[in-house]
This record gives C-alpha cells, structure tokens and sequence, in this order.
C-alpha cells in the first residue's frame, strides 16, 4: 500500500472511528482523547452522541470558529469547543465520576503501542521528555469500551506488538484499534481483522503488525 | 453580622507560610486564580508543595511559582504543558508525584468529605500504582488511594455572594470546589461580588463554609 499523507492517514483514522459510532440509537456517552481522537467530532453526524470532556462538560460541540471562543471553555486539548443544546459543566469529581462509574459509554484514545493480549501504552516513554499522565489510566479502567485510533506504524515500525515494551497505561482494556490501514476488534482473547482499507493488502497488514490475528470472514472494507 | 471575608490578595496570601501544601485549581490555564499565584510569586514563601492537575506553561500561571524556585514537591496529574517543569524534574530540581487526574481529583475530594482512603482500578499494575496496595473486588484489581489535604486553596470563581458561596464558570469550574473543601484555609479569587441573597440557591456549587477568605479581581 502506498503511505498516506499525515493528514490523510490521520482523518481517514478519525472518519472511521466516528463510523463506529454513527448508527446508535440510544444515548450514547463518548470520551475523545488528545490528538487524531480529537478529530473524530468533525466526523459524528448522530444526535444520540454526547461527547464528554474530562476537564468539565457533557455535551460538547465542535471546536469553537474564530469569533466563537469563550474565554472559560476548553476541551481536555485545550480547545476552544462550543455549547450544544442540554450540555452541562461538572466538575473533575463528577467529571471522573461519571467515567469511573461506567457512565462513559466509550472513550477513544490514541496509544504508542497496543499489544496481543489488549494491553495499552500511551503515557509516557521512559528517558523522553515527559511528564504526564493526565485522565489516560482512568478512562482506560473507566470507559465501558476503549477504542485506539492511531497511526499503523511509527515510522515504519510496529505499533501492534506481541508485548508492549513501553509502560502500560492498562492492561487488557483495548476492544478495538482502528488504523489507516486496518479496523481490529478484541475477541475470545485476541485480536480479529474486521475491516480492511481499500487501498491496503491483507500482506501490508500482515508484515507492519508484529502480533498475530485472525481474519474476519467476510472482511469489509474501511472508509477511505 | 457575618464575618467579613473580604480582603485583598497580599493579605490572604500572607497566610502561606514556607513549606505549606498549596492546592491550586485550574486546568489547562483555566479556572487558575491568577492574581493569587501572581501574589504568591511575589512573596517569599519556599519549600512549597503544589498541588495542582497541571503547572500553567512557562512563566505563566503556576509557572511562576517554578521559574521563582518556590517549589520543593509536585502532586499532580500533566505537566507536559509546561516543559520547563518536565526539565526541573529530570534535573533533580524538584520532586514530583504523579497521580492520574481522576485519582488526583477524588483524593482532594475524599479529604474535603472526611474519608482518608478509598480503592480505584486506575494505575492497578501500572509504573504509577508500584508501591500501592492492592485489593481485588468482583475479580478486578484496584489500588489503595490516600486522600490528598492541604493547608491553602487558592481557587477562582466568577461570582461570590457577601457569605462566601460560590458560583463557577463553564470548564473553569473543574478542580476549584474538590479544593475548596479539602484545605484548612481556602481563599477564592472571584471576578463579582454580589449581596447575600442575590444568588439563586440552587445555582450555587460551593457553599461558603468552605471558603475562608474572598478576593475580587
């Protein structure tokens, strides 16, 4: 497969990840987390998706336009979003609350590594330059359904690994990763290739994936 | 005749003393008090231990308190906003405890509520949860968290009526009433003050009781 632009990789990831989400028909609390998570609002068309914010607010809009900023509301990005109808302010205990409690339906997260048993690493790489956690472990163990969207690879190298080498943020949490290249859900202890780009292999897949999966029969094929 | 709480920000943080534990709400430069932590800046109080989810970015917010070396010791959740907290720690200049945000929030709520530990799953195995107890309820594992107190609370409101009680605005809101009640002695920077009876009671997130002193912007 030919490598996609950054932005391209990058919306084509958050696209997909919001199709997860679309067809609801019940009330349905989402969590975005920072960078191509953030992205997935611009793709949410259903009224029944309430995007929660850790730093305060049920029923988050879009990013604020330039005009529409207001000086005391942000996205857990330090965004400027928008109000939509019915949204509430809370404070980080209700905030937290709500996750930990199992009110958040799903979050969406991205992560430096995922590997075959569900384990994530997203918070930090020893000897870099970081210091931070943020709301990462407790939305992982809260979230009823924690959904990765990420970059196949760093640079070429395996995202999807056998054993994250990486500190794990938690462990066997992970119930779907979705790529640019490849949709995976978590099932009977491993992972199963249900979707697949259309301008992928099944053999690109096979050889930027360092942990073995099963294959979905019949496979779909993802957004492009 | 109720206490009169009002005062101006160098008297209220005049109550820090050297190595006080000062929790300070915000999130993201949001809801942060900033005329209090700029006062606090300008004092000579050291040794101090912040409690915060984050520390501003460089030389603003409770950046200042860093680039000042006022601080001894960190308890938060993210500091990647401010990279120069990211080097201090590194270079051994200041010791840091990291907590995740949830856990950093119901701890400042547990000491405020009166209960000195609780269990949550987040940080279970984990680096963060190392040297924690762990406990298994319904097969899952959780940790044992300590709840987080502090002598002074420096948080911000957008509104205080003559007693005291607060009303916050939108995501400013976050870690400011959690604080409010788990410091011996909170002193709130608030943008209006209006007579007591003026705000809608039902509207009012933090009861004065906890407030123990008021600054206007």
């Amino acid at each position: 497969m030919k490598e996609l632009a950054k932005e391209e990789a990058a919306e084509r990831v958050a696209k997909n990840a919001a199709r997860l989400f679309n067809d609801v028909e019940n009330p349905f609390v989402l969590n975005l987390g920072v960078g191509i998570p953030s992205q997935v609002s611009n793709f949410i068309t259903n009224d029944n998706i309430f995007i929660q914010t850790e730093n305060g607010m049920l029923g988050a809009g879009r990013l604020a336009k330039p005009g529409e900023e207001h000086p005391m509301l942000i996205n857990a990005s330090r965004r400027s979003v928008i109000e939509t109808k019915g949204c509430v302010y809370l404070d980080s205990c209700l905030a937290f609350g709500m996750i930990r409690g199992g009110r958040v339906d799903a979050t969406v997260l991205g992560a430096m590594q995922v590997d075959e048993k569900g384990n994530i690493a997203n918070w930090t790489v020893p000897g870099g330059n970081q210091l931070g956690v943020g709301g990462a472990m407790d939305l992982i163990s809260g979230a009823n359904k924690v959904v990765i969207a990420m970059i196949h690879t760093n640079k070429g190298r395996p995202k999807l690994v056998r054993q994250c080498s990486l500190p794990v943020t938690g462990f066997a949490e992970a119930d779907i990763v979705i790529t640019e290249m490849a949709v995976f859900e978590f099932k009977n202890n491993g992972f199963l290739l249900t979707k697949i780009a259309p301008d992928a292999q099944l053999s690109d897949i096979e050889s930027l994936t360092e942990f073995a999966f099963a294959v979905a029969n019949p496979l779909e094929i993802m957004l492009a | 005749m109720a206490v009169n709480k009002f005062m101006t920000a160098r008297d209220a943080i005049a109550r820090v003393k050297d190595g006080d534990r000062i929790m300070v709400g915000g999130f993201g430069l949001k809801g942060t008090p900033f005329p209090l932590v700029r006062e606090l800046g300008k004092s000579a109080r050291k040794n101090l231990t912040v409690i915060s989810n984050d520390l501003g970015s460089p030389n603003e917010g409770l950046g200042v308190l860093l680039t000042n070396k006022q601080i001894k010791t960190l308890i938060g959740s993210y500091y990647n906003w401010n990279i120069e907290a990211v080097h201090a720690y590194y270079n051994g200049e200041i010791e840091v405890t990291l907590v995740p945000q949830g856990t950093l929030a119901e701890s400042i709520r547990a000491a405020g509520a009166g209960i000195p530990a609780y269990y949550t799953a987040a940080s279970a195995g984990t680096d963060l949860g190392r040297d924690k107890e762990i406990r298994e309820f319904g097969g899952k594992k959780y940790v044992l968290e300590q709840a987080i107190y502090a002598d002074i609370a420096l948080i911000e409101a957008r509104k205080a009526d003559r007693l005291g009680n607060l009303v916050y605005s939108k995501t400013a809101r976050n870690f400011n009433p959690a604080m409010a009640a788990a410091a011996k002695y909170t002193i709130a920077l608030v943008h209006e003050i209006v007579e007591t009876g003026e705000l809608d009671p039902e509207s009012i997130i933090t009861p004065h009781v906890y407030v123990s002193a008021i600054v206007k912007e």
